[in-house]
C-alpha cells in the first residue's frame, strides 16, 4: 500500500470526527503567551472561527488519532464492520497539524478522539503522547479537549487531565439497555464509573492540602457528554431523564444531544431518515430550562403526554399554554422566578427588567429595548400601556405560534 | 460651533480626555461638532481650538467609561456628539446608567454591541500567511482584514497574548497593528498586500470540506454567524458554494446506498480483542464482589454508578449495616465515606471501635436518588428494593460470619430481622437476626446529621456512641490501647 499524504490522512480522519457535536472551547483557566516563550490564550470565552454549512461552529480542530475500530457499534461511521477508508495519524501529524493551524488563527486547540485500537490503554496513552508533545514541547497554551476511553488505567487518566482543558466520555444512547443493543462492546456502568473518577479528581484537584500548596490541575474546563437522539426509540422525557441525572451526579458541563444522522457505509440495522434536526433543537431548548431557567423535569415532560416534546413550538410556549391561569403575569411587579417563566423572555431580559424597574415603572416599549421577543411575551404579559386583553384566553392561541400546517409532499 | 478633531490613532483615550474637559468648562454639547481622522469641510462658523485642560475632577459611572471606550470605535461618525450629549445628561442624573429603557442609552448600547460583535468577529476571522521562513527563531504573518468597524487598536492587545511568540502584522484600511519582537504599535492604513502562498491553507480546506456533514444543511445558521461581508478574506469560504451544492445529492446517496457486507478482516479483529479484553483487568473477578458489580436485580442500578459492597476483614467480629450508599459512596464506590461515614467514623472511635476492625456495609447497595438542579438528593429505598438487595447482604452476613451485627437506622433493621416496627421503640435492644446472628438496633448517623437542633443532636450522638459501645463489648472486641485506661468513662 503507498503512503498516505497528510492531506489524505486529514480527510479521512476529520471525516470520521464530525459526528461529535461538542466544539466548545470555553470555561477553561485563564492563561496566555505575553511572555513569548509559548503559543496561544484561553480567555475563558470560546471563539468559534468558522462555520461549516451545517451550521455547526468549528472551534477546534476535531480530529480522530485513527478511525480503526475493534468495536462495533451500529450507529458509528468507524465500528468494525463498516467499509469507510481507514487511515492513522502519527503523533508529531497531529502535534504538527494543531499547531500550524493555531497559529494562522483557524482554531482555539485540538478536539482529540480515537477509534478503540489493540486495546484501551494503548489507545488512551498514545493520545495522552500527543497532548504532552503539544503542553511541553510546543509550549502550547490553547484549548485541548481529549475523549477519554472509559477502562483506560487511572493514571492514563490522570494524566490527560493534568494536560487537557475539557474530558469527555459518551454515554452514546439514552438508556442502558440501547447501549447493550446497539454498541455491544461498550458498557453504561463503566462509563458511569469513569465519569464519576473524573468528577472526583475535579474535585480533588481543587482543594488546596493544609499547606496551602496546589495540587496538580486536573480538566479545568470539567467534562461533557453527548447522547445520540433518534437512534432508539426513547421518548425525549427518558433523554432528559438521563441528562438531569448526569448533570446531577456527575457535574457535567454540558450533554449534548446529536440527532443521528446518515453516514456512509451505514448498518442495516438503524434506520437512515433524515436527522430529527429539530428534535435535537428542542432537547437543547429544555436543557437550558433545566439548568438556567428553574424548570423542574416533571414541568418540561408535563407538557408533552406522549413524552415526546412538542416539535412546532418550543417547551416554554408549550408549558405556558399548558398553564395560562398563571399569566398575565405585571413585568412591573412579578418575581424573577416568575419572569423567568415567560416566553420570549430570556435570562438577560429578566436581569434588564428587574434593574430598570427599580428606578421606575416599565413600559410594554421598554421591554422591546431590552432584548424581549414580544412576538412571544405578548400575551403572557402586562405592562404600562399593555394588556392583552381577550388575547391570553382566545382558544387558538396555540395555533398563532405554530407553523401553518402543510400539505404533505407525494414525494 | 466648536470643531473637536480627534486622531485615528488613540482615539477613545484622546475622546475621554477633551470630553474631560469639555464638561468641566461647562459646555453644552450643542456648541460643539466632533470628528476623527483628517479635518472634514469647515463649516462657516466653525472654529477648531484645542480642548480646555479639566478644571477640576469630572465624576461618571465606570460604566460609561466602558461604554464610551466600546463607543469611540464605531464607524458612525455621529458617535462622539451621541457619546457627549448622553455625557451631558448623565452629569445631572448618574442613575441613568442602569435605565436600560432610555432610549439615547439602548442606541449607544445597541453601537456597543456592534462594536462587540466586531471585535469577536475579529477575533475569530482574521487568517493569517506566513511571510517568513518556517525554521526562523521568531516566524512571521500577516493577514489582511477588513472590519466594520475600527476595531484593530482595542483588539490588538487580543493578538499580542495569543501569539506571543511570533512576529505578525494585521493590516487593515484604517489602521494597521505591527507586533514585532513582543512590541505592539500602530501604522496607519494600508493598501491590501500581496500576501505569500501558504501551504498550510490548503490542508485547511481539507479539513473544513469533510468536518461537513451533508445530511444536515443550515445554511441560514451559518451565514448569521459567519455573515458573507467576512468570506472573501476566509480561505475556507471559496469552498462553501461547492459544498451546498453538492449536499443534498451527498446524502440522498447516503441513504440510498445498500448495506454492504463487513469487511474481511472483521471477524478476526473481534476475535483478536475478545482475546484481548480476556487478558485485561476488568474489575474485580472473583467471588461475591464480581457478582456485585453486575447485579441488575432492581432498577435502581440503572441510575446509580455502581454497587458499592462491603468493607472489612472477612473475619470480623462486628458488623455494621447502614441503608445504602450515598453521593460520595456512590461515586468512589467505598461505604461510609460520605459526611455520615466520617461522623460514625468519630462517634465509633469514642465508642473504641476501630474502623479497620469491624465489616462495613449497606443493606441496600445501589444508591437511591432524585436529581435536583447538580446535586442529588437521597431518597429511602422501598420495601422492595430492601428485599432484592437482601440477597446480597445474607450473603455478606454468611461469608463475614460475625458475632453481632448492629443495624443502624430503620432500613438495615428491617433488612437484618424482617421487622420495620419504629425503630426509636427498639433502639438499644439486641433481636435475634432472620440468619441466627443477634442484631443490636441503633439509629442512622445521617439522622444525627439532619437533626437541625445541636442539644438534640448531641442527645443523638450519646445514644449511637452508648450503643456501638455495647456493641463492642459484646462482640468482644478488645479497646484500643490508648482507650483501655480509660473504658470506664466509654461506656
Amino acid at each position: 500500500m503507498s503512503k498516505m499524504s497528510v492531506r489524505d490522512k486529514l480527510a479521512i480522519l476529520s471525516d470520521a470526527a464530525k459526528y461529535d457535536a461538542s466544539c466548545a472551547s470555553s470555561g477553561s483557566s485563564k492563561r496566555d503567551s505575553r511572555d513569548g516563550k509559548g503559543l496561544g490564550s484561553n480567555t475563558g470565552a470560546g471563539i468559534c472561527h468558522a462555520y461549516a454549512p451545517d451550521g455547526r461552529c468549528i472551534s477546534l480542530l476535531k480530529i480522530l488519532m485513527t478511525n480503526f475500530c475493534i468495536y462495533d457499534c451500529a450507529y458509528c461511521i468507524n465500528r468494525v464492520s463498516s467499509n469507510v477508508p481507514r487511515a492513522r495519524f502519527t503523533p508529531d501529524e497531529v502535534v504538527k497539524l494543531t499547531v500550524e493551524f493555531y497559529r494562522r488563527n483557524y482554531i482555539e486547540g485540538l478536539f482529540l478522539s480515537s477509534g478503540i485500537i489493540r486495546s484501551p490503554d494503548a489507545t488512551m496513552s498514545d493520545m495522552v503522547q500527543i497532548a504532552r508533545k503539544l503542553r511541553e514541547e510546543e509550549n502550547f497554551r490553547g484549548y485541548i479537549h481529549l475523549k477519554t476511553i472509559p477502562d483506560a488505567a487511572p493514571e492514563l487518566i490522570a494524566e490527560a487531565g493534568r494536560l487537557a482543558d475539557r474530558l469527555s466520555i459518551n454515554v452514546e444512547l439514552p438508556t442502558d439497555a440501547s447501549v447493550r443493543q446497539h454498541a455491544p462492546e461498550k458498557k453504561p456502568e463503566q462509563i458511569r464509573k469513569a465519569m464519576a473518577d473524573v468528577r472526583l479528581r475535579g474535585e480533588a484537584a481543587k482543594d488546596r492540602s493544609h499547606t496551602g500548596k496546589r495540587p496538580p490541575r486536573f480538566a479545568p474546563a470539567g467534562q461533557s457528554t453527548q447522547v445520540i437522539v433518534g437512534a432508539d426509540g426513547s421518548s425525549d422525557a427518558v433523554i432528559l431523564g438521563q441528562s438531569t441525572r448526569l448533570y446531577g451526579s456527575y457535574g457535567l458541563r454540558r450533554v449534548y444531544y446529536s440527532a443521528f444522522s446518515p453516514i456512509p457505509d451505514a448498518s442495516a440495522r438503524l434506520p437512515l431518515v433524515s436527522p430529527p434536526l429539530v428534535r435535537e433543537h428542542r432537547l437543547y431548548q429544555a436543557d437550558w430550562l433545566l439548568r438556567f431557567y428553574g424548570f423542574g423535569l416533571e414541568e418540561i415532560t408535563s407538557a408533552a403526554p406522549d413524552g415526546n416534546l412538542d416539535l412546532e413550538i418550543d417547551p416554554k410556549l408549550a408549558w405556558a399554554l399548558a398553564h395560562r391561569g398563571l399569566f398575565p403575569l405585571d413585568v412591573n411587579r412579578a418575581s424573577r422566578e416568575e419572569l423567568l417563566r415567560v416566553p420570549g423572555f430570556g435570562v438577560r431580559t429578566v436581569n434588564r427588567i428587574l434593574s430598570t424597574r427599580r428606578h421606575r415603572a416599565l413600559r410594554y416599549e421598554d421591554l422591546q429595548r431590552m432584548g424581549a421577543l414580544l412576538k412571544k411575551a405578548r400575551p403572557f404579559i402586562t405592562a404600562v400601556g399593555w394588556t392583552p386583553g381577550a388575547l391570553a384566553d382566545t382558544a387558538d392561541l396555540r395555533s398563532r405560534f405554530a407553523p401553518p400546517p402543510e400539505q404533505l409532499s407525494l414525494f | 460651533m466648536q470643531v473637536v478633531s480627534l486622531p485615528s490613532i488613540g482615539t477613545a483615550a484622546a475622546w475621554r480626555e477633551a470630553a474631560r474637559g469639555y464638561l468641566s468648562a461647562g459646555e453644552p454639547p450643542e456648541d460643539l461638532r466632533w470628528h476623527c481622522g483628517a479635518p472634514g469641510e469647515a463649516g462657516l462658523f466653525d472654529t477648531a481650538a484645542a480642548p480646555p485642560a479639566p478644571a477640576r475632577s469630572v465624576a461618571v459611572p465606570r460604566s460609561f467609561v466602558n461604554l464610551a471606550e466600546s463607543v469611540s470605535w464605531h464607524s458612525d461618525p455621529a458617535r462622539f456628539d451621541r457619546l457627549y450629549a448622553f455625557l451631558w445628561r448623565l452629569k445631572d442624573a448618574p442613575q441613568l446608567m442602569s435605565d436600560r429603557g432610555d432610549a439615547q442609552l439602548a442606541h449607544l448600547r445597541r453601537m456597543e454591541k456592534s462594536v462587540h460583535r466586531c471585535q469577536h468577529k475579529m477575533k475569530a476571522f482574521v487568517r493569517f500567511r506566513e511571510t517568513g521562513s518556517p525554521e526562523a527563531a521568531r516566524r512571521s504573518f500577516a493577514a489582511w482584514f477588513e472590519p466594520e468597524h475600527r476595531t484593530v487598536e482595542p483588539t490588538a492587545p487580543f493578538f499580542a497574548r495569543r501569539f506571543g511568540d511570533m512576529d505578525w502584522r494585521i493590516l487593515t484600511p484604517d489602521v494597521c497593528a505591527v507586533f514585532e519582537g513582543g512590541v505592539l504599535r500602530f501604522e496607519p492604513g494600508a493598501p491590501k498586500p500581496g500576501l505569500p502562498e501558504d501551504a498550510s491553507e490548503a490542508l485547511w480546506l481539507t479539513y473544513f470540506r469533510n468536518i461537513f456533514n451533508p445530511a444536515r444543511l443550515k445554511v441560514k445558521a451559518m451565514q448569521s454567524e459567519m455573515p458573507k461581508k467576512y468570506w472573501r478574506n476566509m480561505p475556507e469560504a471559496a469552498a462553501i458554494p461547492e459544498l451546498i451544492a453538492t449536499a443534498p445529492a451527498r446524502a440522498r446517496a447516503m441513504a440510498e446506498a445498500a448495506p454492504t457486507l463487513p469487511p474481511a478482516r472483521t471477524a478476526r479483529v473481534q476475535a483478536a480483542a475478545e482475546q484481548a479484553a480476556a487478558e485485561h483487568w476488568a474489575g474485580p473477578q472473583d467471588g461475591l464482589a464480581a457478582a456485585l458489580a453486575g447485579c441488575t436485580r432492581c432498577p435502581l442500578h440503572c441510575a446509580a454508578t455502581q454497587a458499592v459492597p462491603g468493607e472489612g476483614p472477612q473475619d470480623a467480629a462486628l458488623m455494621l449495616v447502614g441503608e445504602q450508599p450515598g453521593d460520595r459512596e456512590d461515586l468512589t464506590g467505598r461505604p461510609f465515606v460520605g459526611p455520615a461515614g466520617q461522623l460514625l467514623d468519630a462517634v465509633a472511635a469514642e465508642a473504641g471501635v476501630a474502623r479497620e476492625a469491624v465489616y462495613l456495609t449497606n443493606a441496600v447497595k445501589h444508591f437511591k436518588f432524585r436529581p435536583q438542579g447538580r446535586r442529588r438528593l437521597h431518597q429511602r429505598p422501598d420495601a422492595g428494593e430492601v428485599q432484592r438487595c437482601r440477597w446480597w447482604l445474607d450473603a455478606e452476613v454468611k461469608l463475614v460470619q460475625p458475632r453481632l451485627i448492629v443495624a443502624m437506622g430503620a432500613t438495615a433493621a428491617l433488612a437484618l430481622t424482617g421487622s420495620g416496627g419504629s425503630l426509636m421503640a427498639r433502639r438499644g435492644t439486641v433481636e435475634s437476626g432472620r440468619q441466627g446472628v443477634p442484631v443490636l438496633l441503633t439509629l442512622h448517623p445521617a439522622h444525627i446529621l439532619r437533626t437541625p437542633d445541636p442539644a438534640a443532636q448531641a442527645r443523638l450522638r450519646g445514644l449511637l456512641r452508648s450503643d456501638l459501645a455495647a456493641a463492642r463489648a459484646r462482640a468482644g472486641l478488645a479497646l484500643p490501647a490508648a482507650q483501655a485506661g480509660q473504658a470506664g468513662q466509654v461506656a
